[in-house]
């Protein structure tokens, strides 16, 4: 599971959330429905051509723009089973660890790649090969935090074992200022490597 | 968290923000935090999925339902029966969680507009939208950002949501804008220069003379458009126009609140600075299909286009519409020329009636509608066919952004906008003559 084979569609620069999924499709949020017309305003044949496990290669600012989460749902649902790109836009970095979409930031990768390659990555360790190419690069690694998220599968079912149970069921119209209440002194929420903990204890 | 945190030094506002929100003394860039959330935002496209994943995550009321606004803005009056459930659903949560602040079609608007207008944002407020543009609200001195859905649905179950502190790109702006210069043209020159991801997970801080005297409107419109160069947020730090603003906001909706004014150190750390020199900019006009592609007016002039959008959270403002009407003001839009204009909210549309500028739109020939996104993102109203071309005020011209793919659209100031209106090509609006 943790190891993924496919074959490489390469796309460019900027690749933003519009042309992944355009705003027509916007009223639905049904995986299959938004499936069918993923990015098919950059290339109207990917919808059909795209198989099950392929790879997105891209370069820089892939998932700019809009925030909509339709977006790596909808390259989800067309069975893409991972984005290897130069760089991330943030909010689609962070939709995609949400929604369990496997991304990879590498560079080196996506500079060897070109369509039609067959391409490996092994999310556990954050390598990645070009088979085709007989090139191999690493990953940037995900913060510890991040990858705990991966594992549980997004953020829901990762907020759902911390919060099932514990429901204070504080819907409380408070009037008081936003930072009536802070966090209270939790050291260690920043240094580098150090795990966040996502609620209060 | 005692005072004596505050007087640290080489800190950033946002820094600053970030750091009061997640209860520790000092943040630096890169460090992930747990930050306490002021307000939490969805519209009609995003609450729906951010719905769904709450009612996932298994708990029964939201984290507080006075610090979430829920704003149909995108797809209404509903476009379609499909939006129309979307609207249902949200309208429906809204109802069982007892929320504060939704807001009904005819008395909402673009929520990037509504908010501030409302009251809702204060200096140093963390305020987290699932929608990109949420981005906006920095212009009044509070950190603010973009998500998708789940994070939203993290946002309405906990109160909390998990950020990187941005490092910040600092731009200083100096000299005096041109009579035909604004934030758009601003924002649109700085993109130009760094790129579409220029600043991108960064923080954008908007500082230098030109806009101590820059109004909030035009401050709205410069941070409304930090994620078109990929930033995270972006931010003025407060003064004392925003101060005036927020204050008379949180007066007329009764929502007096107190805040305070966290700015940057004198020696706070900057990843990178860039100086505009607004003196020298003639007004901008972004061409197909990225917001980076911004050039002077002047060098497109005369470009023949088929629709002209004046609106969207970008610029749909009274300064816009203000403008906008006073270069149409006894003018027709040209005869090939579809010109739709659409005043951000309610109550901008309720003004722009008393101050008589629907009446001049209406008799330039334009469409004018209310208080709804439109054609900015293509999914109705003034939707582009193939091969057409848009000049609009909104933010992004990406390919199929407003429409079909082989669209084109320019993105302008309002009173670019409206001079090509009347001529039906790109013009600088120094040609058209203005009645006063």
């Amino acid at each position: 599971m943790s190891t993924l084979r496919g074959k490489v569609h390469r796309l460019g620069a900027n690749v933003d959330t519009d042309v992944i999924i355009p705003a027509r499709y916007l009223n639905t949020t049904d995986p299959a429905e938004l499936a069918k017309h993923c990015l098919e305003d950059l290339d109207p044949t990917f919808p059909l051509r795209v198989q099950q496990g392929d790879i997105i290669v891209a370069d820089e600012n892939f998932g700019s723009g809009s925030s909509r989460e339709h977006a790596p749902v909808a390259i989800r649902a067309c069975g893409v089973a991972c984005v290897v790109a130069s760089t991330f836009a943030r909010i689609f970095f962070r939709n995609s660890i949400n929604v369990g979409l496997p991304i990879v930031e590498c560079r080196e990768i996506v500079d060897a790649s070109e369509e039609g390659d067959e391409l490996e990555v092994d999310l556990a360790t954050g390598t990645v090969r070009n088979l085709t190419k007989g090139v191999t690069a690493s990953a940037v690694p995900f913060p510890d935090f991040m990858r705990h998220i991966i594992e549980a599968g997004g953020l829901v079912p990762y907020l759902h074992d911390k919060l099932a149970g514990s429901n204070s069921g504080s819907n409380s119209g408070s009037n008081s200022g936003p930072f009536g209440a802070t966090n209270g002194g939790r050291d260690g929420i920043r240094a580098e490597g150090n795990e966040v903990d996502l609620l209060h204890d | 968290m005692s005072t004596a945190s505050y007087f640290l030094h080489g800190r950033t506002i946002t820094e600053k923000i970030l750091a009061r929100a997640s209860g520790t003394e000092r943040v630096r860039p890169g460090d992930l935090v747990m930050a306490k959330v002021s307000l939490a935002m969805a519209n009609d496209i995003t609450a729906p999925m951010a719905i769904d994943a709450f009612k996932k995550i298994g708990v029964d009321k939201v984290w507080d339902r006075d610090r979430i606004a829920l704003v149909p803005s995108h797809f209404v009056p509903a476009k379609d029966i499909a939006s129309a459930s979307l609207g249902m659903r949200m309208r429906s949560f809204a109802r069982d969680q007892e929320i504060t602040h939704f807001y009904e079609v005819g008395r909402a608007g673009i929520e990037h507009i509504l908010l501030p207008e409302d009251g809702l944002v204060a200096p140093g407020d963390v305020i987290i939208g699932a929608d990109s543009h949420s981005c906006t609200y920095g212009a009044l001195g509070c950190f603010s950002t973009g998500v998708g859905s789940t994070d939203l649905a993290g946002v309405l179950a906990t109160g909390e949501i998990w950020l990187r502190v941005p490092e910040t790109l600092r731009i200083v702006y100096s000299g005096e804008p041109g009579r035909w210069v604004v934030g758009k043209d601003m924002i649109l020159k700085v993109i130009s220069e760094i790129g579409d991801d220029g600043a991108l997970y960064m923080a954008m801080e908007h500082t230098g003379d030109t806009i101590t005297r820059l109004s909030m409107e035009s401050r709205l419109t410069l941070t409304n458009m930090a994620i078109e160069g990929g930033a995270k947020s972006g931010i003025v730090p407060p003064d004392d126009v925003t101060v005036a603003y927020v204050k008379r906001r949180q007066e007329i909706h009764g929502r007096q609140r107190p805040f305070d004014r966290l700015v940057s150190d004198p020696d706070a750390r900057y990843a990178r600075t860039l100086h505009i020199d607004v003196a020298a900019l003639e007004p901008m006009v972004a061409q197909p299909s990225l917001p980076s592609r911004a050039v002077p007016v002047s060098e497109v002039e005369g470009q023949e286009v088929d629709q002209v959008f004046i609106g969207s959270c970008t610029n749909a403002r009274m300064e816009d519409l203000r403008t906008a009407a006073a270069m149409l003001n006894g003018k027709k839009a040209h005869p090939r020329i579809r010109l739709i204009v659409i005043p951000a909210t309610q109550d901008l549309y309720q003004q722009a009636l008393h101050e008589g500028l629907i009446q001049i739109f209406a008799d330039a020939g334009a469409s004018v509608a209310a208080g709804v996104c439109g054609p900015c993102l293509g999914g109705y109203m003034g939707v582009l066919g193939p091969g057409e071309r848009c000049l609009s005020t909104s933010n992004r011209n990406y390919r199929g952004r407003m429409g079909h793919r082989d669209a084109d659209v320019w993105l302008a100031n309002p009173a670019v906008a409206a001079a090509t209106a009347i001529t039906g090509r790109i013009t600088h609006p120094e040609s058209i003559e203005v009645l006063v």
